[in-house]
């Protein structure tokens, strides 16, 4: 490359990920100061407003330092899980780096299911963690862990500090790793002898890593070829995934499927990116999605994939997934495309952009929409098999956990509400029936499935988001993995909304054991334990128990009317199932549970008549099968 | 999985600082792919070490473990040797055993492979010889009729024939 042309190349990718703050402009920049001082002062260069973590002996000078800090504001978690999940909740509700500060050891091991949540589903992340000093590395001594080695498979990056001249050079990197190309969380270990160290505090705004070059324009071939293929397909689907969110994409993927006339199936991490509001919205896909969203998938003759990444939760088995489907796959990590399944058209790139260029193409070719055959075909099954009718039988006098989602929904404004959800059988009623409008209103961890999630990353969207009120869907279950973070909650005044689908149970798991292996009801079933009300009491915190149906949209109101965090316990019966359900190991043909409107009942026995008996046991063989790809929850 | 195994070979151009080898080391385990092969070296470049992998994997998982390995910040370049021309070099130390009375066989082996006696023992010699894999695999056939004491091999190194990276 000329160096002239290099040296472009090099500004747009700086500019990608550039402090969010003053970077070298930073009042602190030149002076003299401590290792712990230049760590402060490399956050607020950034632009750092917020942090959460817990502090300890290796993070003491740190923590000291923050006390001299009028720009950060440390949220003090009540476990370091919790404070990663808050820094990833942050993150996900404000598009900004959440950032995380823990002690060396057990404070450093606690963080590593924070982590891991935020890699699986790449939310960018700069978590900080104290270490032993640098002499005394490997020998075992009081509250050491090798964080680094540890995390290793579940971070975008990491880096361990050798010096205390590295620490602007390591922050500004970790930032602009963190934040640019496929976003994800970084990790900082400093040894605390370093924190005492003199040094000059220098923060570059640019950085220079030649071995880190995400692409984001997509290849102009590519793009013409993959217009030609949307103008022609007759039976297309958009399938939305969380880089859309991540690259900010939501008009350009809505823009896209209105002017082709593509109906869209959106993931759980994308949930939002598309408006329920928009027909084209076929909504929730693959395992707990619609009838009708994974028919379109799975009958489609060409899939455009944005920002998504086939998991084994959309596109059950594989070998029978979309046969008839060419693909389109839009991605900014190369490592994607063609993991799962092949593309004809391959566009590494950010998706925004990528998207940009696509609809000039389209434009520029006047394409035009040949879809109307394939839209009213799946009218015609989104009539036959809603995702829930009111028809259904229930069991009388208790509250259907469908309804409850959707007179949430009702009751949330969809501009200025966030729901997170916590994981199992309530975060997919909540995905299924809670409708989004704005991207970064749902957040749910996707790929690492981590109860213990959902609560603090709602405090976490709640304080990032001082205007919007913050719903958190929670289980029983789940939501006693991290409820210490009550107090964080109470003593913020964060005015988060738990509402607690409380079924007395691991439901998600307990209904895997009701319907494949015979009732045994192993392990699954919570005791009536704690008293959420007088737990909730406890904490300060205004809460509620609703019962019975008629109760539950006065209890909403009066909740959504409280200031200050509060807790609805809602009780639901520990029996019900999420329906409707991809066949764990079948494909997405292979539905259960699927109304069947007109009938008025759910159809458990399928596919093809093949009696539910026998279905049951094939299925539960399929599941304890290959490597475990199938597997549950 | 479709594809059949393969004998592959990737360079890997990295970062020469500490805890470069196990991300990338730990990248391939990881999946549950055994490395046959690994050696790592600096390069014309202080700041940057190469490291050879070999591995048999099929090619489906090879074409994943690549993109992946490019996804590293530490990596800098990838070069999939496993179809191109290149040259494939391994040191190995065989030590044999060797009584005085078979002592000048086990030399004029080692001369026939162009290899060097670098340690002379009461029963026997230690043997330094580079080369290909049939090349090591033929000494090692013809040397153990007099029985290997033991082998060290220093792992493969390649480089591509043609000099297209220029
Ligand atoms: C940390 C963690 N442990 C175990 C699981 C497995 N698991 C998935 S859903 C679930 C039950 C969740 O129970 P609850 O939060 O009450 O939700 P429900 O399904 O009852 O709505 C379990 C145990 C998990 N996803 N995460
Ligand atoms: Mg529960």
């Amino acid at each position: 490359m000329p160096d002239d042309k290099k040296q472009v190349a090099m500004s747009t990718v700086a500019m990608e990920g550039a402090p969010r703050g003053l970077g070298s402009k930073n009042p602190k920049q030149g002076k003299r100061m401590t290792g712990a001082q230049a760590i402060i002062a490399a956050l607020e260069a950034e632009g750092v407003d917020l942090l959460f973590g817990y502090p300890g002996g290796q993070a003491i000078k740190i923590y000291d330092a923050l006390y001299d800090s009028t720009q950060l504001k440390h949220v003090l978690a009540r476990h370091e899980q919790g404070a990663v999940h808050e820094a990833d909740g942050y993150a996900r509700a404000t598009g900004n780096v959440g950032v995380a500060l823990v002690t060396s050891g057990p404070g450093a091991t606690n963080t590593v299911t924070g982590i891991a949540t935020a890699y699986m589903d790449s939310i960018p992340l700069v978590v900080v963690t104290g270490q032993v000093p640098r002499a005394v590395i490997g020998s075992d001594s009081f509250q050491e862990s090798d964080i680094v080695g540890m995390t290793m498979s579940v971070v975008k990056h990491s880096y361990l500090l050798l010096s205390a001249d590295d620490i602007a050079r390591t922050f500004r990197e970790a930032f602009h790793i963190a934040k640019t190309g496929r976003p994800g969380p970084v990790l900082i270990d400093v040894p605390s002898d370093i924190l005492s160290a003199e040094i000059t505090f220098e923060y570059p705004d640019a950085v220079n890593i030649p071995s880190y070059r995400p692409t984001y324009r997509g290849n102009a071939k590519q793009i013409r070829a993959a217009a030609r293929l949307i103008a022609d397909a007759s039976k297309p689907v958009l399938y939305v995934g969380g880089g859309v969110v991540s690259s900010g994409a939501s008009a350009q993927a809505t823009e896209l499927a209105r002017m082709m006339r593509i109906p869209t199936v959106v993931t759980l991490m994308a949930k939002g990116a598309i408006p329920s509001s928009e027909p084209l919205n076929l909504g929730a896909v693959g395992m707990h999605g619609s009838k009708y969203a994974n028919m379109a998938l799975n009958r489609s003759d060409l899939i455009i994939a944005c920002g998504a990444r086939f998991s084994d939760r959309v596109t059950g088995r594989f070998d029978e997934f979309a046969p008839e489907a060419k693909v389109v796959h839009i991605d900014i990590d190369p490592a994607e495309i063609g993991k799962v399944r092949e593309a004809q058209v391959p566009i590494v790139g950010d998706v925004r952009r990528v998207l940009d260029s696509l609809l000039e193409e389209l434009a520029r070719i006047e394409a035009a929409p040949d879809t109307a055959a394939w839209l009213s075909q799946i009218d015609e099954w989104r009539t036959r098999f809603p995702m829930y009718d009111e028809h259904v039988e229930e069991p009388a006098g208790a509250i259907v956990p469908e309804v409850a989602m959707r007179q949430l929904s009702r009751a949330l404004d969809p501009e200025s509400t966030i729901v997170v959800t916590e994981v199992g059988q309530h975060q997919m009623w909540a995905a299924q029936f809670v409708d989004r409008e704005l991207p970064r209103t749902f957040l749910s961890s996707g790929g690492l499935g981590t109860m213990g999630f959902g609560f603090p990353a709602a405090v976490g969207a709640a304080i990032g988001c001082p205007g919007k009120t913050v719903v958190c869907v929670a289980g029983d279950g789940s939501f006693q993995m991290n409820l210490q973070e009550m107090a964080t909650a109470a003593i913020n005044n964060v005015p988060v909304k738990v509402v607690v689908v409380d079924n007395r149970a691991l439901g998600m798991v307990r209904q895997w054991q009701k319907l494949f292996y015979g009732g045994r009801y192993s392990a699954t079933e919570l005791d009536d334990v704690p008293d959420f009300v007088k737990l909730a009491d406890a904490y300060g915190w205004g809460a509620e128990r609703v019962e019975r149906p008629q109760d539950v949209e006065a209890a909403y109101a009066r909740m959504l009317a409280t200031e200050g965090p509060y807790l609805l316990d809602l009780r639901i019966p520990r029996d019900q199932s999420v329906f409707p359900m991809v066949a764990p190991g079948g494909g997405l043909s292979e539905v259960i549970g699927a109304i069947d409107s007109g009938a008025g009942f759910r159809i458990v026995a399928e596919p093809d008549g093949v009696g539910w008996t026998n279905w049951a046991s094939r299925t539960n063989k399929a599941a304890g099968g290959v490597g475990g790809r199938e597997g549950g929850r | 999985m479709r594809a059949t195994k393969n004998h592959n070979v990737l360079s890997v151009l990295v970062e020469n600082r500490p805890g470069v080898l196990m991300r990338v080391v730990a990248l391939i385990s990881r999946r549950g792919f055994n490395i046959e092969s690994l050696s790592v070296g600096p390069t014309e470049d202080p700041t940057r070490s190469r490291i050879t992998i070999i591995a048999d994997v099929d090619d489906e998982a090879w074409e994943q473990i690549t993109k992946q390995l490019n996804k590293l910040v530490v990596v800098h370049k990838i070069t999939d040797l496993t179809d191109e021309p290149s040259i494939e070099r391994e040191l190995v130390l065989f030590k044999v055993n060797a009584p005085a009375e078979r002592r000048s066989e086990v030399i004029e082996i080692a001369n026939l492979f162009r290899a060097k006696i670098v340690d002379v023992g009461r029963g026997s010699l230690t043997i330094e010889a580079t080369g290909d894999e049939s090349k090591m695999q033929g000494m090692e056939d013809l040397l153990r009729a007099y029985g290997i004491r033991e082998i060290t091999r220093t792992g493969k190194i390649a480089m591509s024939r043609n000099s297209k990276e220029e």
